[in-house]
């Protein structure tokens, strides 16, 4: 008295499952964000602190930073930044997938206070002289090198800082333009120095009849140009910050991390595959398809939450499906007992899924509780870590109530297992006569 | 016959295991104290960078970088080494400079053609980790009690926050006695831990109620050998799914910490440690600690009666 019916929907059901998980994965893993410790980025603390001494580090201050470095990261190019303010005075940026971190640190971090001084470091312009988006890339007309070229606000004011210059004793004629010049620096052990703040050091012949200032030679490149203009246009910090915290991982590590782990994922889901195969036999080749599907359904809802994966995030992954199985053990062993007391495939399975599920709810609310809280405390890395764990025991709860308990059912109401008590794992030798 | 579980007496020794967890939870307050934590920068301050290289690395090469680089070589707190040498772990108890870190990556990938990671803590944010680490792992246990008691009765809950710090605390043991650094996601594994291990009490807790509940029906009393039956059975019940699910849990747990990468491998080893302790006290302490609360209850209404 085979339903023949319940099992060919069984074996639709499980090939129909696996097809969507095998045509649609790729393009899952494709859509899924990863972390700056997986491909590679940084993340940077800074405390903001006054710029002058008076100034106030308020909510004003804050959000006016905040504005001026998201336009810094936009120059930068960078899919996915998150900035945010934490607490009075601080500012967490985290950039994943940068190319050239040392660069997009110092376009954040750099004040671009603009100042020309002279040799003696006395203040001829500054900033406040530029006109608004006052900076761009040219090229030399005659040697086609790459220059920055800044426009003034007063021609006249120009004209009569560099004739003062033009009138000093060669070598002493130099106008010096400075990028964030600070208190107690000086031109003379600046300009030996490799990252020099000194971006120009023109000699003077005569004074410059015109408003546009040219920054030419030595360091500027096309990239080191544009890069240049665009911080001077998106227009100075008002306050200091400083790295209190930061964290860089490579591109090149981010990848090792990924490959290994995810090597390491595949190894321990295999085990747990093959620990639940020989151990439940039918229960356990119902929670593999289970399983499957829990990780699949577990990444879609990851995604569709906008969350980014971490490393910590994928052990999260991997640690799940360890625990994902606990509903499914819980279930089974029941099975096993009942089957053992001699009672029939059917009313076995009924029995051992009556008390399960409240008992599952338990276990994983606690976990739960745990997950919260690190989301709560955590940061960055960690932070995806709880996520991750957090939609893993949603997921679970779906998978074990739907999916699992549905594919057994199928199977069971079949009757084709009737006899086949050993398929769930009972010795023939341990099951007592009713 | 060989060991069965499932018909082991788990509470006529239960003043053997008591005896077990408080040598170990001594032992574990001894090492906390004198021998302390490896704290990793994240706690404390400092810099860290990691070289990674297509070939073995050397020390004196790695000291000479760090020199070139402009750093005082005798500012390194330590080298490392991972990965049959191709890893190189440096640590720096000072904090850098954006421009010192630029300088280091720039040098170090010159040398060794691949840039390394570096992270800099200063000591303030270090102290708020470490503070807010705190928080974390008592709000959690907070968390957790409140539940149980809510969901159970308090004495379950008294017996399962008191098995969780238990597996709290062996994991800090543990990484104390062996001193293995501890960084950020070491905190991200005791609260996993915590979460998790209560798991096995709470499943055998349930079986104490539903089993309970079967005794008491109708109103009559049970004594205290009849609980220590109920607490037995119970766990006998349960001792196979709670091994079994551990051991899922462990296999994932110990592929991540053999195959995975360098960064998670304290995180592996402390989920390891935590789930191993974690079903010795749901098996061993959780029930039999409940057993001896719920009996002085039992004590106490019989005398007033």
């Amino acid at each position: 008295m085979i339903k023949k019916g319940k099992l060919a929907t069984f074996f639709i059901v499980v090939i129909a499952l696996l097809v969507l998980i095998g045509t649609t994965s790729s393009w899952l893993l494709k859509d899924t964000k990863l972390g700056l410790d997986l491909k590679g980025g940084f993340e940077v603390l800074y405390e903001v602190q006054p710029l002058k001494e008076g100034d106030v580090i308020d909510q004003n201050a804050m959000s006016a930073t905040l504005t001026a470095i998201e336009n810094r990261v936009n120059v930068l190019g960078v899919s996915e930044p998150d900035i945010r303010i934490e607490g009075d005075n601080r500012i967490r940026v985290q950039l994943a997938g940068v190319k050239d971190q040392t660069e997009a640190r110092q376009i954040l971090s750099s004040t671009a206070q603009l100042s020309f001084r002279d040799i003696n470091n006395k203040l001829l312009l500054d900033g406040a002289d530029l006109k608004a988006k006052g900076a761009k890339v040219g090229y030399d007309p005659q040697t086609n090198q790459p220059l920055v070229e800044l426009s003034l606000k007063s021609k006249q004011k120009f004209y009569d800082v560099t004739q003062k210059i033009s009138q000093m004793q060669p070598p002493a004629n130099r106008l010096v333009i400075w990028l964030d010049y600070e208190k107690g620096d000086s031109y003379e052990k600046e300009i030996q120095k490799k990252n020099s703040k000194i971006v120009s050091d023109a000699s003077v012949q005569e004074p410059i009849n015109s408003d546009k200032a040219i920054i030419s030679g030595g360091d500027i490149d096309a990239a080191y140009g544009k890069q240049l203009s665009s911080i001077l246009n998106a227009g100075a910090l008002p306050v200091k910050l400083e790295e209190i915290y930061s964290t860089s991982v490579s591109a090149a590590f981010g990848q090792d991390a990924l490959d290994q782990t995810l090597f390491a994922s595949a190894i321990g889901v295999a085990a747990v595959f093959l620990f639940m195969l020989l151990f439940y036999r039918i229960s356990g080749f119902v929670s593999i398809i289970t399983l499957l599907f829990y990780i699949y359904l577990v990444m879609i809802f990851f995604n569709g939450i906008n969350a980014v994966l971490t490393l910590p995030g994928i052990a999260a992954l991997v640690l799940g499906v360890g625990m994902a199985v606990d509903a499914n053990i819980i279930t089974a062993e029941r099975i096993k007992d009942e089957l053992r007391s001699g009672k029939s495939v059917l009313s076995a399975f009924k029995a051992g899924n009556r008390r399960s599920f409240g008992t599952i709810l338990d276990a994983n609310l606690t976990t739960l509780i745990s997950a919260g809280v690190l989301y709560y405390f955590g940061t960055s890395t960690v932070k995806g870590f709880a996520i991750m764990l957090m939609v893993s025991i949603a997921v679970t709860f779906v998978t074990n109530v739907f999916v699992s308990r549905y594919l057994m059912q199928l199977l069971v109401s079949s009757r084709w297992f009737d006899k086949k008590k050993s398929w769930f794992g009972v010795k023939e030798s341990e099951i007592r006569e009713l | 016959m060989s060991f069965n579980p499932t018909k082991f007496d788990y509470i006529k020794h239960r003043k053997i295991y008591f005896a077990i967890t408080i040598a170990l939870v001594i032992v574990s307050v001894l090492l906390l104290s004198f021998r302390g934590l490896n704290l990793g920068i994240d706690f404390t301050q400092g810099t860290r960078v990691e070289i990674s290289s297509e070939n073995q690395i050397k020390e004196a090469d790695v000291r000479s970088v760090i020199e070139d680089a402009g750093i005082d070589a005798e500012e390194i707190d330590g080298i490392q080494f991972a990965q049959g040498g191709k890893l190189a772990n440096v640590t720096f108890v000072g904090e850098f400079s954006q421009d010192q870190i630029s300088e280091m990556k720039q040098t170090i990938e010159a040398q060794y053609d691949k840039e390394p990671s570096i992270s800099t803590v200063s000591a303030q944010v270090g102290q708020e980790i470490a503070r807010n680490a705190i928080y974390a792992v008592l709000l959690a246990s907070l968390g957790i009690v409140i539940y149980v008691s809510f969901r159970f009765q308090p004495l379950y809950g008294i017996a399962t926050v008191l098995a969780l710090l238990h597996d709290a605390l062996m994991i800090v043991a543990f990484f104390s006695l062996f001193q293995i650094e501890v960084n950020l996601y070491f905190i991200a594994a005791i609260l996993t831990i915590i979460g998790y291990s209560v798991n096995d009490t709470i499943v055998t807790f349930d079986r104490v109620r539903e089993n309970l509940g079967l005794a008491e029906k109708g109103g009559r009393k049970v004594s205290f050998d009849e609980l220590a039956h109920i607490v037995n059975e119970s766990i006998q019940q349960t001792i196979i799914r709670s091994i079994n699910t551990v051991v899922t849990v462990v296999m994932t747990a110990a592929a991540l910490y053999i195959f995975g990468s360098e960064a998670i491998r304290g995180f592996s080893l402390a989920l390891l440690v935590g789930l191993i302790m974690g079903m010795y006290s749901s098996i061993f302490i959780a029930a039999q600690l409940w057993l001896v609360m719920k009996g002085r209850t039992l004590g106490r209404t019989k005398r007033a009666s």
